[in-house]
């Protein structure tokens, strides 16, 4: 029996290395019962997505127009550029149907899955937008449908998950861990593992095993394919800082990808800095989502990527104020785009955020989702850093999280935050 | 683990081949493995799981001896690593457990230090732990700490074949085996890939989904040693197993060895006392073997292997 590889398996293994990986990061680590259904998906990704067979990417644009509300619009906020005495423009994926850029991703998948022939659809959620969107998209296309989601994101999140099962979407609370987004893909993992046959996993990021990243980015970079058009005929020129909150990555990567050859154009990925950057080994518990910023490269949920780590090699529990941003992973594109210096990752904390939530309400009419939120912190806190043309992509819209706002804003003393009290009346 | 007993096997001159057929040793076998040898040489072969750590490493020692005492001819041991993706409830609630008691990679590996047992250990855990061992990102301080506390193998189960060269190639600079998982999904290309490069024996995925006791055998088991039988590798069975009579099925459908996981860790979940599951376990790896052996077809002496514990 060999146990050293073939040379053509060798250069078998590189050829496939330099289009599953970014980089160092990326890859399939899956349980083998996944890697059939894996090469499935690329395969179908190849037909479908890049080379449009049976017109599948005119379909798929078609319905994002129709159902989707596609393209949304980039607006010059004008008080905003005031106060910070630039040009501010906000890319309006709050806009999209569902209320967030998910649905990009979402149906682009749920069609491709209905494409392939799978008859079941599954995934998994953390602030509910992916889940709410994927429902929604299901129930579109006529797919049934299995959502998991954290119990503590499920207390967290209920209007998402009404919305969920309004679509006809069965939800699965996952108890195990923390109950929020980790522990969800896990349990989602183990439905695929035992369905793969005929059920598609619906990865709500650019995160998972090639080809997740590569196709969802595909689907979400219609973002940055508009914005990049609009700001060009709109203010004449492309931006000098394009601003993305990242949690996954997909809204981040979605804004980032027609950019990432533009290197005049700086690409600021906002990060969930929580109440403190310190990972606490002791209580198994990283008080933040700052993986671009603090994380250490490891291998989890298919991919090699940045990790909030213990020095064993355990995961250890995120928080956010934003259950959107609230994961100990990243997509390993961002991952890459960072070790190689194309995207700077910056982090602001819960009360930052919170200020940005406010801010974006008052000055614009805009409720921004409390993932968005940090994306309009950092602006707030760190002006000074962004260039004269700035680009902020609004990703979702803030219904879902009012309840936790009242609550955390209660309990802060922020600039730009009303009487909360007047909510109590 | 004892030198004893390693060269006790290694000393054995001849093995069966796939035909039945006695053979003498010739340089190829020479290089056989620890775990293939012991596969081979003790046909039908039990494969025994235990969590390390569960409910503590002392526990863990004293349960590991008891498998090894029972018939277990592998014993796997799991490392626990947080995200366990491919493994069902009792498994992810004994890694908690053993995550709760503060089980570490040095911890595991003081315990399989003081380890002295006939059959040979391997450990299971996921990729993370083997890529954080150490103080950068790289396989080899963990391959190099396990050749050094005896251990015979590795099996990660989120690391597919396609991934696996950098682990291979340090296994193979220590004479580790590196076990790969045959899934009923795998077939045709894949499956040739992943039999090129198995060693020590090809772990056979009874079912689709994550592992777990179950109450009868799967279909799939048969379907996928139909399409292994060509390869001259050792090949058990696991996920699922965990009565005698399935121990019995699966021999007699073509497996050379069954692996029994959840249903030992069941037992280490109900015991109050350590001294009451490492009889329990003792006496469930001896009804496990037994009906392997009836599934080989072999006479079971009842002096030969302990009694089950009467309920």
């Amino acid at each position: 029996m060999s146990k050293t590889t073939p040379d053509h398996d060798r250069d078998r293994n590189r050829e496939r290395d330099s289009e599953a990986t970014f980089g160092d990061y990326g890859g399939q680590y899956v349980p083998e019962a996944l890697m059939p259904a894996l090469q499935e998906l690329e395969d179908a990704y190849e037909r479908y997505v890049l080379n449009n067979e049976d017109g599948f990417m005119d379909e798929f644009r078609e319905r994002m127009r129709d159902f989707g509300g596609r393209p949304t619009p980039l607006q010059r906020a004008d008080r905003l550029s005031e106060r910070y005495d630039r040009e501010i423009y906000l890319k309006r994926e709050d806009l999209v149907h569902g209320g967030a850029h998910k649905l990009n991703n979402a149906l682009g998948q749920v069609l491709l899955a209905k494409y392939m022939g799978k008859e079941r659809i599954i995934a998994e959620t953390g602030a509910g937008q992916h889940g709410t969107a994927t429902a929604m998209a299901a129930a579109h296309l006529d797919m049934p449908c299995e959502i998991y989601m954290g119990r503590t994101d499920i207390n967290r999140q209920r209007p998402n998950v009404y919305r969920m099962r309004m679509n006809g979407a069965a939800v699965n609370p996952v108890t195990a861990g923390s109950g929020t987004l980790k522990e969800a893909i896990n349990e989602t993992m183990r439905d695929w593992a035992t369905t793969v046959e005929t059920t598609h996993y619906v990865i709500g990021s650019v995160v998972g095993p090639h080809p997740f990243p590569k196709m969802v980015r595909d689907f979400q970079a219609v973002i940055s394919q508009e914005a990049r058009e609009q700001i060009q005929d709109q203010a004449g020129r492309l931006p000098d800082t394009v601003v993305a909150c990242a949690g996954g990555g997909s809204n981040t990567m979605g804004t980032f990808h027609e950019f990432v050859p533009d290197e005049d154009v700086d690409l600021v990925a906002v990060e969930a800095g929580g109440s403190s950057l310190e990972i606490d080994e002791e209580a198994n518990l990283a008080p933040n989502s700052a993986t671009l910023s603090t994380g250490t490269d490891g291998v989890l949920h298919g991919a090699m990527t940045k990790l909030l780590q213990s020095g064993d090699g355990q995961i250890v529990e995120s928080h956010s104020v934003s259950a959107g941003l609230d994961y100990a992973g990243v997509g390993p594109e961002l991952s890459h785009l960072v070790a190689t210096d194309r995207v700077t990752p910056v982090s602001v904390d819960d009360d930052a955020a919170l200020n940005g939530f406010h801010r974006l309400s008052n000055l614009e009419g805009i409720i921004p989702a409390l993932e968005s939120s940090h994306a309009i912190g950092y602006v707030e806190k760190y002006t000074d850093d962004l260039g004269d043309l700035v680009v902020v992509n609004v990703s979702g819209r803030g219904d879902k999280d009012l309840e936790t706002v009242l609550e955390e804003t209660e309990k802060r003393d922020l600039e730009a935050a009303p009487d909360v009290e007047v909510f109590e009346q | 683990m004892s030198d004893e007993s390693r060269a006790e096997r290694e000393s054995r001159k001849t093995r069966t081949g796939s035909d039945g057929q006695e053979r003498p040793v010739s340089d190829e076998i020479e290089t056989d493995s620890d775990i293939e040898t012991a596969i081979r040489e003790n046909e039908p072969a039990l494969i025994t799981y235990i969590t390390a750590g569960d409910p503590s490493l002392e526990d863990t020692k004293e349960y590991v001896e008891a498998l090894d005492r029972g018939g277990s001819d592998l014993i796997e041991l799991g490392l626990p690593f947080s995200e366990p993706i491919a493994e069902g409830p009792t498994i992810q609630a004994a890694i908690n457990r053993a995550l709760d008691a503060g089980t570490t990679p040095e911890g595991f590996f003081d315990l399989v230090d003081d380890l002295e047992t006939e059959a040979p250990l391997l450990v299971m855990t996921y990729y993370n732990m083997i890529l954080q061992y150490g103080d950068e990102a790289d396989v080899r301080p963990f391959v190099e700490r396990a050749a050094e506390a005896g251990l015979s193998g590795l099996i990660i189960p989120d690391l597919p074949a396609e991934e696996a060269d950098p682990l291979r190639e340090a296994c193979d600079e220590h004479g580790l085996d590196l076990v790969f998982i045959v899934a009923p999904t795998t077939e045709g290309e894949r499956l040739e890939t992943i039999m090129s490069q198995v060693s020590g024996f090809a772990y056979v995925q009874a079912r689709l989904g994550t592992t777990g006791a179950r109450a009868n055998v799967s279909g799939a088991t048969h379907d996928s040693l139909t399409r292994l039988s060509e390869y001259d590798v050792p090949k058990a069975v696991g996920f699922g197993v965990s009565e005698g009579d399935h121990a019995a099925e699966i021999i007699e459908a073509g497996a050379d060895g069954v692996i029994v996981g959840s249903a030992l860790v069941d037992i280490i979940a109900d015991s109050e006392e350590t001294t009451e599951g490492v009889d329990r376990l003792e006496a469930k790896a001896a009804e496990l073997k037994r009906g392997a052996r009836r599934g080989a077809g072999e006479a079971v002496d009842a002096e030969d292997v302990p009694e089950p514990e009467q309920p």
